[in-house]
């Protein structure tokens, strides 16, 4: 639903929030693998790291509908 | 004030880390952002009431499909694969896939053409406006009751699980969605629909891919049901056969009929909650390839609702138990499973996502309820039954204003349920009487000429009126269920497949003797809105690959591919 010139697309919005979700993910388990936490305290299936690919993936995806839909591209 | 603090109580599933409170915090955040954006595109009663009608197939697909898509269906349909095994599956494939099939080519047309507001307008159009009035007024007061029970049980799962306080949790979510939905109208719910179907998928997707690897695949996976619970667990078709062959105590005529031919297409193609996204769309064609895309990802979700179930049977150390014993033993109940699974495989930042993906859940399923009402009050009830000669202006304010009382009835009826848990059951099985005999009425309204407006309106209130008295005949007398459902091994859920069967009958019945009684309408009155009497406007000279037809054969033939494979 781009429309441009009058208001941002829903997929930019879409964009912002699985990028911010991304990163904080992506954060949290950069945190995890430099600072293990006790083996009692870990998740299953702990030793896949899986905040961090996962974050990563969706930093990069929300990355890319933030910036493919941005206001601006669609005004240009 | 620390607002884990607030919200934190003493016990629960999962606890939150500061990463985790950050993007819940943030999700409400952006709602209301999106909420106070689009208030400048909600001034004209069709920006407010349909999102200005100028919705891609792909957002009103999206919306058609999350609509539906709630917190507490997740929850629950993860607890019913847990305790039925692969069996719930046909909630999303033969209970969802024809139906939403049968709307995009069948029913679709006809509603776009008549440039209706709401399926109560339809039936205006077709029948007058007795049979609007009746059916405005069941389905206005249902869907804010239904809010308000949805409201309720999703705050004590948020107290199970997360140990927040009720209270705080009903009065934070419902003036959330009273503001973004009242401001944006339509297009703000439609927005946070799109939204929380991407958060779900991002979500909840960790979890099968986690618990398969877990497992050792689908093959072991199948092996360990089997060893803990039965080879039954994992098929679909097999052991349908008889009643007592399969853990849901059903028939496949009950699921073949009363869930895929009735229910399902009651639910998906006259329920104006999920109806409404489409009438958003832009043109024709995105208004019939929109239900075709939810079919699409209809069929995905299992992936994310079923499986998780699944692995929670195979998987998890604990004997999870009816939400009756948990409560007595303080174990863990069947609707326990997917925020147990959860809890075992994401850590701090992806549990916070996973929740926030529940919560999204459940306020994009109230701002559903709330727009839908809004919409059907103004235009169904308020406008022809109150006041008809308001300004379009005075009609989006009414809009506002009904979004406020709609959002503040339903708190007022989860503070009732609190006090009587006895009322969810009956709200729940009260909305459950007007689906099937609403879509006889439909149906027999596009496709059958004769209909009249006499015919629809007995038809639509004996059918109705059967369904509740199945219902309150099996409730004094629980051994009526072996009549109602034919058999003495029926469980409970096949009451309802066979319930939904017979009323949608009775509609049928009752609107064809009294239409053949009275005097039919004439041809001129009826175009536009009956097949035979319609031009069905072409989708346009568009490539094969654009066609809605082409796309509905792709999904039809994934859908039985799907059945032969997990049969």
């Amino acid at each position: 639903m781009a429309t441009p010139g009058r208001s941002a697309s829903i997929w930019f919005f879409i964009g912002i929030s699985l990028l911010i979700n991304g990163v904080l993910i992506f954060g949290a388990g950069l945190y995890e693998y430099a600072y293990p936490p006790a083996p009692e305290l870990q998740v299953v299936l702990f030793r896949l790291h899986s905040s961090v690919w996962w974050g990563g993936l969706l930093t990069l995806l929300g990355g890319f509908y933030t910036w493919h839909y941005a206001p601006s591209r669609a005004r240009d | 004030m620390n607002l884990a603090l607030v919200v934190a109580g003493s016990s629960s599933l999962v606890h939150l880390h500061p990463v985790d409170m950050v993007i819940v915090v943030f999700y409400f955040a952006l709602v209301l952002a999106i909420g106070v954006y689009l208030k400048g595109r909600a001034n004209t009663g069709e920006d407010f009431f349909m999102a200005g009608r100028e919705m891609t197939a792909w957002v009103a697909g999206l919306s058609f499909l999350s609509a539906n898509l709630g917190a507490l269906e997740l929850m629950g349909w993860a607890g019913s694969a847990y305790q039925y095994g692969i069996l719930a599956t046909h909630w999303y494939w033969i209970g969802a896939i024809p139906a939403m099939l049968f709307l995009a080519l069948v029913m679709m047309p006809f509603y776009y053409i008549s440039k209706t507001h709401s399926v109560p307008g339809y039936l205006k159009l077709r029948f007058g406006e007795p049979a609007r009035a009746l059916s405005a007024v069941s389905f206005a007061f249902m869907t804010v009751l239904m809010s308000g029970v949805n409201m309720f049980a999703m705050a004590k799962v948020m107290q199970i699980v997360l140990g927040w306080d009720i209270n705080f949790s009903i009065w934070v979510s419902s003036l959330t969605v009273a503001v973004y939905v009242t401001l944006g109208g339509l297009r703000s719910a439609i927005f946070n629909e799109v939204l929380q179907f991407f958060l779900i998928w991002a979500g909840a997707l960790l979890i099968p891919i986690l618990g398969l690897y877990e497992a050792g695949g689908w093959g072991n996976l199948k092996i360990l049901i089997a060893q803990r619970a039965s080879e039954q667990y994992v098929h679909l078709w097999a052991g349908l056969g008889h009643f007592s062959t399969n853990p849901m105590g059903i028939h496949w005529t009950g699921i073949v009929f009363g869930l895929g031919a009735v229910i399902s297409m009651g639910y998906w193609t006259t329920d104006f909650l999920v109806v409404q996204r489409i009438l958003a769309a832009k043109d024709i064609r995105s208004a019939e390839m929109a239900p075709i895309i939810g079919a699409g990802f209809k069929m995905l979700v299992p992936i994310i609702v079923i499986l998780p179930g699944l692995l929670g049977l195979g998987l998890l150390p604990m004997k999870l138990v009816p939400e009756s014993v948990a409560t007595v033993t303080h174990g863990y109940s069947y609707n326990d499973v997917l925020p147990l699974m959860l809890a075992r495989y994401c850590g701090p930042g992806l549990l916070g996502l996973g929740v926030t993906a529940l919560i999204a859940g459940f306020m994009s399923g109230m701002a559903g309820n709330v727009s839908a009402f809004t919409t059907v009050w103004t235009y169904d009830i308020y406008r022809p039954l109150i006041n008809s000669k308001g300004s379009d202006h005075h009609y989006v304010n009414m809009g506002r204003g009904a979004t406020v009382v709609g959002v503040l009835i339903s708190v007022g009826t989860a503070y009732l349920v609190m006090r009587s848990a006895s009322i969810m059951d009956y709200v729940q099985a009260l909305f459950s009487f007007f689906i099937a005999p609403l879509f006889g009425t439909v149906v027999l309204g596009m496709l059958w000429k004769r209909a009249t407006g006499a015919g629809g309106f007995w038809g639509l209130l004996c059918g109705t009126l059967s369904s509740v008295s199945m219902w309150a005949w099996v409730k004094i007398d629980p051994s009526a269920l072996r009549y109602v459902a034919l058999s003495p091994d029926a469980k409970a859920l096949a009451q309802d497949m066979y319930q939904a069967l017979w009323s949608f009958l009775v509609c049928v019945i009752v609107t064809v003797v009294v239409s053949l009684a009275g005097k039919p309408q004439p041809d001129s009155a009826l175009a536009g809105l009956v097949y035979g009497e319609t031009q069905i406007p072409s989708v346009g000279d568009v490539p094969l690959y654009q066609k809605p037809l082409f796309w509905a054969s792709i999904v039809g033939i994934i859908f039985v591919v799907l059945n032969i494979i997990f049969w």
